[in-house]
């Protein structure tokens, strides 16, 4: 009854909006960021038993210019909250975060002198998965959510994606009000 | 045109770390760089500092075992077991013979399950992908392991001073004995894939050198200094847990270079699968808690019920225990080396000061000395082999 009747088959007729999401949500590359006991539940979630490669995000890049996503799994140190900030800033837009674990949700069980608390303080976070450290079911839990959240994005509009560039002069007078 | 001559315009220093697949976590290696030789190597720790002694400061001695989980997370039980036998010195506490052997077996499997994460990690940086994908498989069913005892695959925190505060489930010994068949089938696939292989031991044979009396003078312990040749290890010169009577043989290596410690650390596996083997067979019922009535709470049924077991009950949960004012050193040979902990106790429940001799710091220090001279390629292939954990060398 629509505009599929008209064109020869195996074409679907979609919109820009759902193809680039889809695209972009079905090969999350994360950048190897392992930073303490999270990073082997991560290490684990990507070999054999649970396989991460089943959901597009087994392809784990040391370079963070070849990587849109970054998993923050463990304690982020407050020597090392620069260099993750680094890292963070060296990614290509369109990007994402996923803050693994207790320490770097929140500092976890160290509160102290040493440990950041919380890396949503450093870097905008998309995805907080829980747990000390979260077993491998839960990241990829947290894999998945941000991927329903990369459906929802919208290319123009006030939920896109941010621009690459400074702030416009409006956008950071209204952030510090 | 002209070309420098002089050397320091030949060097050239390079950045390694800390974001980087082959340091192992968070280490940050200032490389200085003649074409490709290494001649000078300084590695720059902290960017995992996190300040665990400290907090151990303020936390009872109970809820420090929960810290110590996280320092060396690879083996967190052999962390549980040093901190809790210096605190069990201090007390001066007697271990029943059923913890004793499940504490022995249980030290043994995370012994397996560390090595099989270095060897996984380790064939990856050189270049052998598929060897990390076979050791995660088998770690899976160690981690099983941590799961049913404890409830946690990575943290189990499953030590307690005093023994345990739960008998492991029905399901741990035929679990573990499934393993113990099945383990030396992977175990000669891994050997397979590896030990003949003519990249691997291009790569390794040679590299990475320690002679015998520079291993000692910086102080290493464990499979690295066992692949030197010196015949050292905390199990056999301080026996702890029952160690002693266990029967079980030291691998050792020849030339001290990287391909030696890998021999070490395969056969180290086989040797602790002989222990837990052991261990399985003289594991007979009883209690696994000291008896001692200021380590364990009571009964939950008595807590229900009478009034005085509540009260101590909930004297126990939070005051802790508190051990008479002293100090205690207990070291044990972790999968890296020896670990040890110091605990001052000045008649509190909380520490007054406690200390951590960690291996992989001190193993550390013998990077500079293996990479010196070599190609930039080979730093990867000894960082592998000396095994470190930054979480154990930062704290």
């Amino acid at each position: 009854m629509g505009i599929e009747e008209l064109v020869p088959d195996g074409i679907l007729t979609t919109t820009v909006e759902k193809m680039v999401n889809w695209a972009r949500r079905s090969s999350l590359w994360p950048a190897t960021f392992g930073l303490a006991c999270c990073a082997i539940e991560m290490m684990a979630t990507s070999a054999a038993r649970y396989d991460l490669a089943r959901f597009g995000a087994e392809v784990f890049r040391a370079s963070p210019r070849q990587a849109d996503l970054m998993i923050v799994a463990g304690r982020v140190s407050k020597k090392m909250a620069p260099v993750l900030k680094r890292i963070y800033d060296q990614m290509p837009e369109p990007k994402w975060v996923i803050s693994m674990g207790a320490c770097a949700s929140c500092g976890g069980i160290f509160n102290n002198y040493a440990i950041v608390q919380g890396v949503d303080t450093v870097v905008p976070v998309d995805v907080y998965v829980p747990g000390c450290p979260p077993r491998p079911e839960a990241l990829i839990y947290g894999i998945m959510k941000l991927q329903e959240k990369i459906d929802r994005q919208r290319l123009k509009g006030p939920d896109s994606a941010p621009e690459i560039g400074p702030p416009a002069a409006n956008e950071s007078s209204s952030a510090s009000a | 045109m002209t070309t420098a001559t002089s050397s320091e315009f030949k060097t050239i220093t390079i950045n390694m770390g800390p974001q980087h697949p082959s340091t192992h976590g968070v280490l940050r290696l200032v490389i200085g760089l003649d074409g490709e030789t290494v001649v000078s190597l300084k590695p720059v720790v902290g960017y995992l500092h996190t300040g665990m002694e400290k907090s151990m400061e303020s936390k009872n001695y109970h809820k420090s075992i929960t810290v110590t989980d996280r320092m060396d997370y690879l083996s967190p039980l052999g962390n549980n077991m040093a901190y809790v036998s210096a605190v069990e010195q201090l007390m001066n506490l007697e271990i029943p013979e059923r913890a004793q052997v499940l504490r022995v077996i249980l030290l043994e499997l995370t012994r397996i399950s560390s090595h099989l994460v270095w060897l996984g990690t380790h064939a990856i940086d050189l270049g052998a992908m598929s060897v990390f994908l076979y050791c995660f498989r088998e770690r899976e069913k160690l981690l099983d392991v941590n799961d049913m005892v404890a409830g946690s695959r990575l943290t189990p925190s499953y030590f307690r001073v005093g023994g345990f505060y739960q008998d492991v489930p029905d399901t741990f010994v035929p679990h573990v004995r499934t393993f113990l068949e099945e383990f030396p089938i992977a175990l000669s696939e891994y050997q397979n894939l590896l030990t003949k292989n003519r990249i691997w031991m291009k790569r390794t044979i040679g590299v990475g050198v320690i002679p015998p009396e520079n291993a000692i003078d910086l102080a290493l312990t464990g499979p690295s200094l066992r692949g030197s040749g010196i015949r050292y290890d905390v199990r056999k010169a301080r026996p702890y847990s029952g160690y002693e009577t266990y029967d079980f043989e030291i691998p050792l290596g020849k030339n001290g270079d990287v391909y030696d410690r890998y021999l070490c650390r395969i056969e180290e596996m086989k040797q602790s699968l002989s222990i837990v083997r052991q261990g399985l067979d003289r594991l007979k019922p009883g209690t696994v808690r000291a008896d001692n009535p200021y380590l364990f709470p009571a009964d939950r049924t008595d807590v229900k019920q009478n009034m005085e077991e509540l009260i101590y009950h909930f004297k126990i949960m939070s005051e802790g225990y508190s051990p008479p004012p002293g100090d205690a050193y207990f070291s044990i040979e972790s999968p890296k080396g020896e670990l040890g902990f110091y605990v001052v106790s000045d008649g509190t429940s909380i520490p007054h000061r406690t200390r951590v001799r960690p291996p992989s710091l001190i193993n550390l220090q013998a990077l500079e000395d293996m990479c010196l001279g070599r190609m930039v390629a080979d730093v990867v292939a000894c960082i592998g082999s000396i095994d470190i954990v930054l979480g154990e060398v930062d704290r």
